[in-house]
């Protein structure tokens, strides 16, 4: 049962085949089995989630079920969720009990999903590795001496391990999808205020975006089903009808026209990740899409831009995290100042120190034109780099990481090498673009992931090509031998 | 050295919205520390901010009122510091792109010519929560209740050359929010607060001195005391043969000095940068038009109509138009009075105010309303009661004896308009008084007034004094 779809597991609830508190005590049991290994929960809410499982069972057995009625999920930690303990894997929130709930969650719960627990993640994600969390380093279920990637690493870890059969992720340069190629699961980052980010912590405003992390394109469809729509407590949320994710999943391809961004197949790529990728656009163009060389000429402006935006935004997002109302206080502060720097000095690691620094020089006095303002412009010209590709093509594809998995600790000391990672997935942040990865392969052992890129508000377009593609292949169906 | 003063002032008016200016939670004054403040507020992890649409409305309306341009686009900025009553670390306000630009209002100060002050700007902002130094022990407390409050910033040119100027701007300023209703305008309660910027050049010199910006001016009185201190400060630096250096005041009241905050090398850096969190406000024509269309008549309207409309005197004008609690008082009392608005305005502006001005009320407290002092005016105007019966009637009022009719009727205080029971007092008065009869006849005009006192004792005030003079010239001649 555990290696099933959630579209799979939801038909089983409704035929009666196995009932929500059995399936919510059978992840447990994996979760409580497989944890210490892998340590990609944080919190495990197992009291609440029987609790939420029998609950759905009464409404599985009324008959009044919705589509996810009685299905477990888990969340990535970075959400706020109600009298559960919420700490974007940090010490700074170490004693934090959410008193409200992320628009995310709450409307995951309310169509009566079931929650396993918190998922461990880079530390206010900020990180490509999952290195950088206050709870440790989270492991590769396809080989645990790699790292899962990151933000979203406990929830990719767990997804991939069977711990869970889907999760919710955020992504802001990569954070659901690079993860999601690094063990072999689908994600899908949504277009920039498609999903409500009220309640989820902030990391980089203009960038943030929440996301399912799942097996198929399919189970993908069903969580956007619930997690997209407009937020009146969102500004930045999209007041636009939600389309039914699921419905246009068969849509034919034949004729689509594939774009293939010239510069995201140029040296930095690993030479196997490349032939996996060719493989996939081969299957693509068996399905009768047509292929086409495309350019997007300022690729190479966008991890750098990217690391003048976002640590500016974490630089002020980050300040009320100050100890006077809640998270981490120093003891014994000597005054005001003393309070401040020692709260923060102890309750932020160091990638979180090394950004706020960046962020508060790129915003000062004498800087600001020279990199905050420059910064959005170059913004504009990777967003009019898209725009001029969806002239010609329907989606972009490309691969979502350089290379496969590497090893813990192999990058922890690169701070530069590590951003690198996040080559391909970064742009599409600053564009504000929909975009997936889904399993492509192997190499060695280890899962690559392809990346789709769609035009604003396409998600629909982009699940249908992905579904298309795993009609045809298995790759998203693999699991890694310790877990099955 | 003969100085020229130049003032700028940022004047803080807390918009009169009932739910915050980025949350839901209320903005009634007075609560429970900390019991109107919601997540949002709180500055909770996860949160996000909402624009309260009435907020923008009222700037908007200030806007037109002063005839600046409300723009089409503006932006919300994080301003970045870090204090504890301030819980996100930054303030959200507006930068680069105020939601209003460019008016002007023209003020006077008594006795001097009406001048044109320019309104650079004025931004939406939120207010940060109190910090509580007293009773806690050594330590501070934080009441987040205010945190979030809407603020319009109302930035002036440096354009006033004197404190009584500043004065008269900021309470042209104070008196429109209130016509506008955007704004309560209690300084008491910090609704109506007030920053200035002062410095002083040589008479005719074009460029600017060096200015020192002065905090916690939270009074009409404290702004006119704290600039003319720091001017005098000021002219004492430069004659003595220093500079002035640019850095922030605070003004002591208690002193009545004005001392170092923090200079400009120590000054923030604020870190502007636009809010990711908030789309850039976008005004279209439409709704600009629609908001111009709930615009009350204006105090320099008013003004001009009660000149026009009563035959008012200017100054007359300018008094009673100064509040718009004031304005309606007088022009509900002139239109029960009937005849004779300048006898309402004259009964309004020295009464009714000096009476409050006594007890140290406001004209929304006045015991008298404009109901009653209007039907006492109509029974001047219709002889029923002299002028001066008439005070004795006010003060019978304002002790809530009832209305005009009631104490008159009462007190016995009716006029007597009979002339045949006048004219036998006059004869009785005449008879009894041969002595003056004859001085007066003799050519000592004077001893009209001891006839008159007399026929006004006998009638105990109550004859119809126009009656009694053209009766009393009649028998005297």
């Amino acid at each position: 049962m555990h290696t099933k779809t959630i579209a799979q597991l939801s038909a089983a609830l409704r035929s009666g085949e196995v009932s929500s508190v059995e399936l919510t005590s059978l992840f447990l049991d994996r979760i409580k089995q497989h944890n210490p290994a892998l340590n990609c929960f944080i919190s495990i809410t197992e009291e609440q989630a029987l609790a939420a499982a029998a609950a759905a069972d009464r409404c599985l057995k009324a008959g009044d079920a919705a589509p996810l009625t009685g299905v477990p999920i888990a969340h990535k930690d970075i959400f706020c969720t109600q009298g559960v303990k919420t700490t974007c894997a940090s010490k700074m929130l170490d004693n934090f009990i959410a008193p409200y709930e992320s628009t995310c969650t709450a409307r995951i719960a309310e169509a009566g999903a079931v929650m396993l627990g918190k998922t461990n993640m880079d530390e206010f994600a900020m990180g490509s590795s999952n290195e950088t969390s206050y709870y440790g380093a989270v492991k590769n279920p396809w080989d645990q001496a790699r790292v899962p990637g990151g933000s979203s690493g406990g929830s990719v870890s767990a997804v991939a391990a069977r711990l869970a059969p889907a999760a919710t992720g955020t992504d802001t340069g990569g954070s659901i999808r690079q993860p999601a190629a690094l063990c072999g699961l689908t994600g899908l980052k949504p277009t920039y205020g498609r999903v409500s980010r009220f309640g989820m912590i902030a990391f980089a405003s203009s960038l943030d975006q929440a996301g399912p992390i799942t097996y198929s394109a399919e189970d993908a469809a069903l969580l956007m089903n619930l997690m997209a729509g407009f937020d009146e407590r969102d500004s930045t949320s999209v007041e636009r009808e939600v389309p039914d994710y699921s419905a246009g999943l068969d849509n034919g391809i034949e004729g689509l026209k594939i774009g293939l961004p010239k510069e995201y197949f140029d040296e930095g790529l690993d030479d196997n990740v490349a032939r996996v990728i060719d493989a996939a656009i081969k299957e693509y163009e068996a399905l009768g899409a047509i292929i086409k060389e495309i350019s997007l000429p300022n690729t190479g402006l966008a991890v750098p831009t990217y690391y003048v935006v976002a640590p500016a935004e974490c630089s002020t997002n980050l300040s009320r995290f100050d100890g006077v109302r809640f998270g981490h206080r120093c003891e014994d502060p000597e005054d005001l100042f003393d309070l401040y720097t020692r709260s923060r000095g102890e309750g932020f690691g160091a990638e979180v120190k090394r950004r706020i620094m960046i962020g508060t020089y790129v915003l000062s006095a004498g800087y600001y034109d020279a990199y905050y303002l420059k910064a959005q412009k170059i913004r504009r010209l990777i967003s009019d780099d898209f725009r001029a590709a969806f002239e010609t093509v329907d989606v972009i594809m490309g691969p979502t990481t350089p290379t496969t998995a590497f090893k813990l600790g192999e990058k922890a000391d690169d701070p530069v090498t590590m951003y690198l990672s996040d080559i391909y997935t970064i742009a599409v942040n600053m564009a504000g673009l929909p975009a997936a990865s889904i399993p492509a392969g192997f190499v060695d052992g280890l899962p690559v992931g392809l990346q789709l890129i769609g035009n604003y508000f396409e998600e629909s377009h982009l699940l249908n090509m992905a579904h298309k593609y795993q009609q045809v292949t298995d790759w998203h169906l693999q699991m890694p031998k310790e877990f099955q | 050295m003969e100085w020229e003063i130049v003032i700028g002032l940022e004047i803080h008016t807390q918009l009169a919205t009932k739910s915050k200016i980025f949350s839901g939670a209320s903005t009634a004054y007075g609560a429970a520390p900390n019991t109107q403040a919601c997540a949002v507020d709180l500055g909770l992890p996860g949160v996000l901010p909402v624009l309260n649409r009435e907020a923008v409305r009222m700037a908007a309306k200030f806007g037109l009122a002063v005839g600046a341009r409300v723009s089409p686009r503006s932006v919300f900025a994080r301003k970045n510091y870090f204090y504890p009553d301030l819980p996100k670390g930054y303030q959200i306000s507006q930068f680069e792109l105020p939601v209003v630009e460019g008016g002007q209002l023209e003020i006077q100060v008594e006795g001097e010519a009406a001048r044109v002050i320019g309104i650079t700007r004025a931004h939406l902002e939120e207010d940060a929560g109190k910090s509580l130094h007293e009773d806690f022990h050594g330590s501070t407390g934080v009441d987040l209740n205010r945190a979030g409050t809407p603020l319009l910033e109302i930035v002036s040119e440096p354009d006033m050359r004197s404190a009584k100027e500043a004065v008269a701007y900021m309470k042209k300023i104070h008196s429109l929010v209130q016509y506008l209703e955007i704004c309560d305008g209690n300084m008491q309660e910090g609704s109506f607060r007030c920053d200035a910027n002062v410095s002083i050049r040589p008479k005719g010199q074009e460029a600017l001195g060096t200015r020192s910006e002065l905090k916690n001016l939270n009074s009409f009185r404290f702004v006119e005391r704290a600039i003319n201190f720091e001017v005098e400060r000021q002219i004492d630096v430069i004659e003595g043969g220093g500079k002035v250096v640019q850095e922030t005041r605070l003004y002591d009241s208690d002193k009545d000095e004005t001392r170092s905050m923090r200079s400009k090398e120590e000054a923030f850096d604020y870190r502007y940068f636009p809010d990711p969190d908030l789309l850039p406000l976008e005004l279209d024509e439409a709704y600009i038009e629609a908001v111009r269309k709930t615009l009350p008549e204006l105090p320099d309207e008013k003004k001009a109509r009660f000149i026009s409309e009563f035959g008012l005197a200017e100054y007359e004008a300018g008094v009673l138009t100064a509040s718009r609690e004031l304005a309606d008082y007088f022009e509900v009392a002139a239109r029960i009075a009937g005849d004779d608005a300048k006898r309402t305005a004259n009964w309004v502006m020295g009464d009714l105010l000096g009476a409050l001005n006594k007890e140290g009320k406001e004209i929304g407290e006045s015991p008298v309303s404009a109901e009653l002092l209007g039907g006492m005016l109509q029974r001047i105007n219709d002889n029923t009661i002299s002028g001066k019966i008439a005070k004795q009637v006010f003060e019978c009022m304002w002790n809530g004896e009832g209305d005009a009719d009631t104490v008159i009727e009462q007190k016995g205080l009716k006029q007597v308009t009979d002339s045949g029971a006048i004219e036998k007092i006059i004869d009785e008065i005449i008879a009894n008084n041969p002595q003056q009869l004859e001085q007066y006849r003799a050519g000592k005009d004077k001893l009209f007034g001891f006839f008159v006192g007399q026929v006004m004792k006998e009638t105990e005030g109550k004859a119809n004094p126009a009656q009694v003079n053209a009766l009393l010239k009649q028998k005297l001649a």
